[in-house]
């Protein structure tokens, strides 16, 4: 029998009620704003019902095009997504053992996330002015983003080695497995589940980043990039319907991340 | 003497991750130090040694009230995001108590922090404009005869979509310690006879403070460096220092931005070193 709930737990209930509806409220509200007609503005009351606005996006615009940022966004996430999992678990792994100079590797994560965006954004502008490189979103964006992503999954790899079991591999050694061995067939597996969160981060991290690329991603937009673009001279609810979209894919993402974490973790459970 | 596998591993699986942060990270920052000596000419930079992007800096009154704004919007945001984040960290831990349950409730917590900072900072006109959901609530409620100008495009809704964009920064960590604690100590408090509020003082608060303050270091720097926000929220009209530093690249004085850049670091580092010195950073994950 569970013990009766106190008084506590319903005024905390309703303030972390009240807390989802700051979260979700106004995103809610934009996804319902541009479900509207042609006829649409930027606030309530709604003026009719279409996906007249959802359709636009993919038109040409007056005000700029969607279709190639978006790729480009896409492109740049799956390649931060590869580059950061496979960075942070060699990093990861390379940090349970001790070494000199350990602290100096954890700090310059720590400072790559604490150091304000401008700094990333304006010291990479200047860092390629003068090797006379262009910048561009595959070369200085990509670096950028990385000083944002690495340091999460590498944070997070320290904290799933933390707590692995050394045990395990003490087993496969033991059974004559070479380093590599054990790391592809028992290490790998058992870390699959965290490995999915680190990439599912990863991705969405460099997905929705506006700050680190603001200055450095060249002449080709990120999506984010050209989405800011456009809040300053869209008055339409077509910004809104941009908005659904990619807030609807965010959330496939996340599903989908989900998802798959449960179904490794219950074939995990099972074998 | 031969270098033996065993003691050369770590170096090489550091190795990537450490190279891409000096290339990225260091080097980049290294060039703004650089830059922020040379001299600008109105149109162009130059190479040299000048202290006059900093003492220009050092001796305006405008910088000392911009850099006073930039710690007013850090102060309040960090205030805020954790008079939310306490509470709804504290619920989730101690008074859900199924782990499944816990797990739900905390993923969708997380969910629109996976979804785009900008998109969510729009989202907000729907609420805070001249005839948005805010207005007409106050309107009809008699609380005000004329909409409100100020909701939208002022310090209310910088700070506002800051707390927003922000406090899932400060409810993880504080999660995450909250969680840590071994539930045994407060049973046995309260066999001792402790009252709900002393196990509250005595036990919670200073077990989950390291979560506080990491999520204190998240809140500020970020707080401090930003400038997509404020731009977008106060309509250009609010000033801060990342702000500040957006618009002289804007207008090419790389030198100036660069000196402000570097005292914008060391600004921002003093504040982590001070939280730090309260927590080990290392024992957290």
């Amino acid at each position: 029998m569970t013990p009766k709930r106190s008084l506590s737990f319903y005024i905390l209930a309703t303030f972390f009620g009240l807390f989802l509806l700051f979260l979700y409220g106004p995103i809610a509200a934009m996804m319902l704003l541009s479900l509207q007609g042609p006829e649409g503005s930027l606030t309530f009351p709604m003026q009719g019902w279409s996906f007249h606005w959802l359709q636009a996006v993919f038109q040409p615009q007056r005000v700029g095009e969607f279709v190639s940022p978006f790729w480009r966004s896409l492109t740049l996430g799956l390649v931060i997504m590869g580059v950061s999992v496979v960075v942070s678990v060699l990093a990861g792994l390379g940090f349970r053992q001790r070494f000199r100079g350990a602290q100096g590797v954890f700090y310059l994560a720590i400072a790559s996330l604490i150091v304000p965006s401008i700094l990333v954004s304006l010291g990479i502008g200047l860092f390629f002015e003068r090797l006379g490189w262009s910048v561009q979103w595959y070369n200085s964006a990509l670096g950028g983003h990385l000083t944002w992503t690495l340091p999460f999954a590498f944070l997070i790899m320290v904290g799933v080695f933390n707590r692995f079991n050394p045990v395990y591999e003490a087993a496969a050694r033991d059974l004559g497995a070479s380093d590599f061995q054990t790391f592809w067939q028992v290490v790998l597996p058992l870390i699959a589940p965290n490995l999915i969160g680190v990439a599912m981060l990863s991705f969405t991290l460099s997905y929705d980043e506006f700050n680190r690329t603001s200055l450095i991603s060249g002449e080709h937009n990120t999506l984010p990039l050209e989405i800011f673009g456009m809040t300053t001279n869209v008055t339409s609810p077509a910004i809104y319907a941009l908005g659904t979209l990619t807030t609807v894919f965010s959330f496939v993402v996340v599903g989908g991340a989900i998802a798959l974490w449960r179904w490794s973790d219950r074939r995990q459970s099972e074998s | 003497m031969r270098l033996r596998w065993p003691s050369l591993k770590p170096y090489l699986l550091i190795a990537p991750q450490t190279l891409i942060l000096l290339t990225f990270l260091i080097v980049p920052i290294g060039m703004i130090a650089v830059v922020s000596f040379w001299e600008f000419n109105g149109y162009a930079m130059s190479p040299a040694l000048s202290w006059a992007n900093y003492a220009s800096i050092f001796t305006s009154r405008v910088y000392l009230a911009t850099y006073l704004n930039t710690f007013k919007f850090a102060a309040i945001v960090w205030a805020v995001t954790l008079v939310i984040a306490y509470p709804i960290a504290y619920f989730l831990a101690f008074e859900i108590r199924s782990l499944r349950w816990q797990v739900f409730w905390f993923v969708l917590c997380t969910i629109p922090f996976f979804t785009s900072n900008i998109i969510r900072m729009i989202a907000w006109i729907p609420f805070l404009g001249r005839e948005g959901l805010l207005n007409q609530l106050l309107l009809s409620l008699g609380l005000i005869q004329e909409p409100l100008e100020i909701l939208l495009f002022s310090d209310f809704a910088v700070i506002l979509a800051l707390v927003h964009l922000y406090v899932l920064f400060m409810i993880v960590p504080i999660f995450n310690s909250l969680m840590r604690i071994d539930r045994q100590l407060i049973t046995a408090a309260q066999d001792a006879g402790a009252a709900g509020w002393q196990v509250l003082r005595e036990i919670i608060l200073p077990l989950s403070a390291p979560g506080v303050a990491i999520g204190s270091i998240f809140v500020v720097t970020m707080v401090m460096g930003e400038f997509t926000t404020i731009r977008l929220m106060s309509g250009g009209q609010a000033s801060a220092v990342g702000y500040a530093i957006r618009n002289q690249i804007g207008s090419l004085q790389y030198p100036l931005a660069a000196a402000n850049a570097v005292i914008l670091l060391v600004v921002t580092l003093t504040l982590v070193f001070g939280i730090l010195r309260t927590v080990d950073l290392r024992q957290e994950l």
